[in-house]
């Protein structure tokens, strides 16, 4: 009964949402990937379980990349800063994200960091997460890619235990691979199993301690620096590109039914980009979930 | 735990509609998480039980569908099977994946209006 005005019986409405559950942590996302992309800076997401070699592999990196790259960090992690002031130490400048509770870091976590931090005066910005093969993977931060290290001691099946994460992956870093000749471990196995849960694999296998891969691990960081360099300066030749969108129109019905339905809109935008293969990636990925227009019109009375 | 903060935003989005609509109560709602989401159903049912206390779903009744990943080969069509290889073997292309496999969305809710 109506509680309010005594007119009567109230009334049951379904109303068709179809809504992203993470859509707040995607528009943080996209506002932090214009201030990277504004300032020419390739962010990368760096995931991976607690002691995979994250931390290492950036403070090698640092000591390959001396004068050729400018480095800088934010580091996750439940409690201490101490990530941040071993990156620090490596010559990385670096802030610490400490999460208390939290299992992951989200767009606003990341965008709150880059607060008084001078990560927009380097090339590459790392985003060291929280340890952990879960969580971190569905929260986009605004990053250009995701790069998984994977210690070759956490066991060759991984990547089948944790599709997610290995599913979402742009790189996979094998670490830790000097350790090799003392275990029983297959590295091809390794391969295999990612194979089986990220559809276009790339592995590197590296090595922070002997330097092994470093040279391959650098490459792939200019491959991915390339477009976005390129796109800061370049803003006379470009090309149209297309992003997908999805609005909720809603309409009431004679019988007083509110739907809410999605609708899928292409906006056609100039894009000033050098080189498309990033952007290729993106869109691939993109594809996945994109809708036709005509799917989204799907009405349920 | 991060379940607890998908439903927090499930929470404070369907709050959003009970303004919009002017309801007076929530009776249902319904989400999607696909496989490949990154979602444990049963963790986020409980955490749909703590969390809404207190809140316009404190009544209300949670389905989630759980979306099984499929992957097909972008040219043929053909669907691979789960755990092999994400590679069409006769087109040699990387595969696609279904749509919903990774979805996590708020599909749906029944609202009591005056």
């Amino acid at each position: 009964m109506c509680t309010t005005c005594g007119c009567g019986d109230t009334e049951l409405v379904p109303v068709e949402l179809h809504d992203k559950i993470l859509a707040g942590n995607d528009r943080q996302a996209a506002h932090n990937r214009e201030h990277f992309l504004g300032h020419g800076v390739l962010a990368l997401n760096l995931m991976g379980s607690p002691g995979a070699g994250k931390t290492a592999v950036l403070e090698a990196t640092s000591r390959f990349a001396e004068g050729r790259l400018k480095l800088s960090a934010v580091s996750a992690d439940l409690a201490t800063d101490n990530d941040a002031r071993r990156l620090e130490k490596a010559g990385i400048p670096s802030k610490a994200i400490t999460t208390f509770q939290a299992c992951h870091l989200d767009a606003a976590m990341v965008h709150h960091a880059l607060d008084g931090f001078p990560w927009d005066r380097s090339d590459v910005f790392f985003i060291e997460n929280v340890g952990n093969l879960v969580c971190p993977a569905i929260y986009d931060l605004g990053q250009a890619a995701n790069v998984v290290a994977l210690s070759v001691t956490e066991g060759e099946d991984k990547p089948i235990k944790y599709p997610v994460m290995f599913q979402k992956a742009d790189l996979v870093l094998v670490t830790k691979c000097d350790l090799v000749p003392h275990l029983d471990i297959d590295l091809a196995r390794i391969d295999d199993a990612i194979s089986r849960v990220m559809p276009n694999p790339k592995v590197l296998r590296v090595s922070a301690r002997t330097g092994e891969g470093l040279a391959e691990w650098f490459a792939w960081l200019e491959e991915q620096r390339r477009p976005i360099v390129q796109g800061k300066g370049a803003h006379m030749h470009g090309h149209a590109h297309s992003h997908e969108h999805t609005h909720s129109h809603e309409h009431t019905h004679a019988d007083g039914t509110v739907h809410s339905h999605p609708h899928a809109h292409v906006h056609e935008h100039p894009h000033e980009h050098g080189e498309a293969k990033a952007e290729e990636h993106q869109h691939e990925r993109e594809a996945g979930h994109a809708h036709d227009p005509a799917e989204k019109h799907e009405h349920r009375h | 735990m991060h379940e607890y903060s998908l439903v927090q935003a499930v929470v404070e989005r369907i709050e959003e509609e009970v303004q919009k609509q002017r309801a007076l109560a929530v009776h249902a709602l319904t989400v999607s998480v696909g496989e490949l989401g990154g979602v444990d159903p049963e963790l986020f049912r409980t955490a749909f039980e703590t969390f809404r206390q207190g809140t316009v779903c404190e009544k209300a009744a949670l389905t989630v569908r759980v979306v099984p990943a499929t992957w097909s080969c972008p040219a043929c069509g053909k669907a691979i099977e789960k755990g092999a290889v994400l590679r069409c073997p006769a087109c040699d292309l990387p595969a696609k994946m279904g749509e919903g496999s990774d979805g996590l969305t708020l599909d749906r809710v029944e609202l009591e209006v005056p």
